[in-house]
């Protein structure tokens, strides 16, 4: 029998209905590969006796010819995402030891679905990170390594300059591209889903703020969260935003708005569409290889009968200093709630304010707690005008850009979707945190207004690693999102990773 | 704009977050950097701009005022560092 675990999403689905092999079977193939990949720490928790459980519930239903659109499908969870019963940390110690007694919508749904869960994915700490470094439980591993890496699996683990996975959601991008699991949920707040979909060859989409319900997913910056898959395909992440999305009226956000079948928009035609390439994404000192990997994505396009007009997004520039004190301004206040009072960890002071200062000292990495003291500050007596009541009124204008060229016809905005692939662990923002920030430059202006964007696989660069092109859509047209994006996964082909090199050579 | 040394112990006191002496300068290195990166908005014209309030224009939805959820004390102090007879405990407040 073929490895189950290199089969995507929809040729497992269709395999079970054909009854090519079982749910058990198909769960047992991912709860074995996960052993064998531990090294690469993309799971901060296995929970296979829930996968198969769930499996031969699945195979019941199979059996009598019944089953929902996800029945037996193997799914790996970001640790964002409370699961009842099963702990959920946001990879923060503060939460280290917390076990949900409610499920997230968005999960709850997969299980309506009949998905099966495999267990709990690293991510950056409380998903502020783009390389999966700030999670408690340690970085986690690309499985992808360059042309001449030294990287291998010695005594001590993995040894040599082994590669960033991408973040928040890089134990998501990691498993997915490591056939850990068929595909996986995550989040994106700046470009959490699609940069380390580029960066693994996988393709993420991050809709339309408020298709998802953001209910029982742990908070970063409220406005700008959003949920999406990550998938080995355009067509499975179609299949998963489907189960994925849908009003909730547990979050007066989430928007009622009837939940497309998008895996009807994969194969649609793209003739007259409408592309726009906006000038300002041409950054200077532009990576040849990312400007070969868009000129091939326009290309691409254009012989699908598509027609590319130059456009101007004039505030692009200021997305990213803008999104940098929304989003830690949003965080302060959501991770308030740390307190040590009613979940989390405790540790004790001489009276209440020695408790909550001591706890969320230990309790808080790093990088949260900077981005919690930033928009601290921001939102202080007298700094709240100059900063934050600026960087609204800048998001307003960013938005606009994106509404004139929608006006002006535009149906979709293709771009690169990072500037650079993978880089090295421990290479970026230790001195200067701006340094990995701009990591999301080309993704954070989609988070910022609001809008639908994918991350698909579109070349290699010259060290032989991945990299993604981004389409950016009109408000709730994941659909032509969908369709575009299949078009450029045609031609440029697949990107698998070739060599199980982790598993124990 | 950039912070002092006492600006930013007086923000970690007000996020509620131990900040021992010796990590203040390197914190403060840190944050002058975020603040020098974000400098770039003054560079924009916002006059007469409305903050954004609603990335997604709709309508605020409202429930009808019912009692939806609840007696599930139990559950509620379940992941509490210390609790006692459906109570959180803290210490004490008030003499």
């Amino acid at each position: 029998m073929t490895d189950l675990t290199t089969l995507t999403l929809t040729e497992a689905r269709d395999g079970l209905k054909a009854k090519a092999f079982s749910a058990t079977e198909l769960a047992q193939a991912h709860v074995a590969a996960i052993e064998a990949a531990r090294v690469l720490n993309a799971y901060v928790l296995e929970t296979p006796e829930i996968a198969l459980k769930q499996a031969e519930v699945s195979d019941a239903r199979l059996a009598k010819g019944e089953g929902g659109r996800l029945e037996g499908l193997p799914l790996g969870i970001k640790d964002l995402y409370c699961t009842a019963g099963t702990r959920t940390t946001a990879c923060s110690n503060i939460l280290r030891t917390f076990v949900p007694t409610y499920e997230s919508t968005v999960t709850s749904q997969l299980w309506r679905d009949g998905a099966v869960m495999l267990g709990k994915l690293n991510n950056d700490e409380f998903a502020m990170g783009s390389s999966n470094e700030t999670s408690a439980f340690g970085p986690v591993i690309n499985p992808w390594r360059r042309a001449d890496s030294n990287v291998s699996v010695g005594a001590a683990g993995v040894e040599g300059t082994h590669l960033v996975p991408g973040g928040s959601s890089g134990g998501s991008s990691s498993a997915v591209a490591a056939h850990l699991c068929l595909a996986a949920t995550a989040t994106d707040t700046g470009g959490s889903i699609r940069q380390p979909a580029a960066f693994t060859g996988t393709v993420g989409i991050k809709p339309t703020y408020g298709r998802c319900s953001r209910w029982g997913i742990v908070a970063f910056a409220s406005s700008l969260d959003q949920a999406g898959p990550i998938g080995k395909t355009v067509r499975d992440c179609a299949v998963m935003l489907r189960s994925m999305s849908g009003h909730d009226p547990k979050d007066t956000t989430s928007v009622d708005i009837a939940v497309p079948d998008y895996e009807k928009a994969i194969g649609r035609s793209v003739k007259g569409m409408k592309i726009g390439i906006p000038k300002e994404y041409r950054l200077d000192g532009m990576p040849a290889e990312i400007e070969k990997l868009w000129a091939d994505g326009i290309a691409w396009l254009k012989a699908a009968g598509a027609e590319i007009v130059d456009i101007s997004l004039p505030h692009t520039r200021y997305a990213l200093p803008a999104y940098y004190i929304v989003a830690p301004a949003e965080a302060s206040s959501n991770l308030a709630r740390y307190d040590g009072v009613r979940y989390g960890l405790r540790e004790q002071g001489r009276d209440i304010a020695e408790m909550y200062e001591k706890t969320r000292a230990a309790g808080f990495g790093r990088e949260v707690q900077r981005r919690i003291m930033i928009g601290t500050y921001v939102l202080s007596a007298g700094y709240y005008d100059a900063y934050y009541l600026r960087a609204q009124k800048v998001r307003t204008l960013i938005k606009k850009d994106f509404e004139d060229v929608f006006a002006a016809g535009i149906h979709a905005i293709l771009t690169p979707a990072t500037p650079s692939a993978a880089f090295g662990i421990g290479e970026k923002g230790s001195a200067d945190p701006v340094e990995m920030y701009l990591n999301d430059i080309f993704t954070v202006t989609v988070n910022m207004a609001g809008l639908p964007g994918i991350a698909v696989p579109a070349g290699l660069d010259p060290q032989g690693l991945p990299l993604g092109l981004q389409l950016i859509g009109r408000p709730f047209d994941e659909e032509t999102l969908f369709s575009l994006s299949e078009v450029i996964e045609q031609a440029a082909g697949r990107f698998a990773v070739q060599q199980r090199w982790w598993a124990g050579a | 704009m950039s912070v002092d040394a006492k600006t930013v112990s007086r923000v970690a006191h007000l996020a509620r977050i131990a900040l021992p002496e010796g990590e203040v300068a390197r914190m403060q290195g840190e944050i002058n950097a975020m603040l020098g990166f974000v400098e770039q908005l003054n560079e924009v014209d916002v006059e007469g701009v409305e903050p954004m309030t609603s990335v997604m224009p709709m309508v605020m939805k409202k429930r009808a005022d019912l009692v939806t959820d609840g007696g599930i004390a139990a559950q509620i102090v379940q992941n509490a560092p210390q609790s006692e007879d459906d109570y959180f405990m803290v210490p004490k407040v008030v003499e």
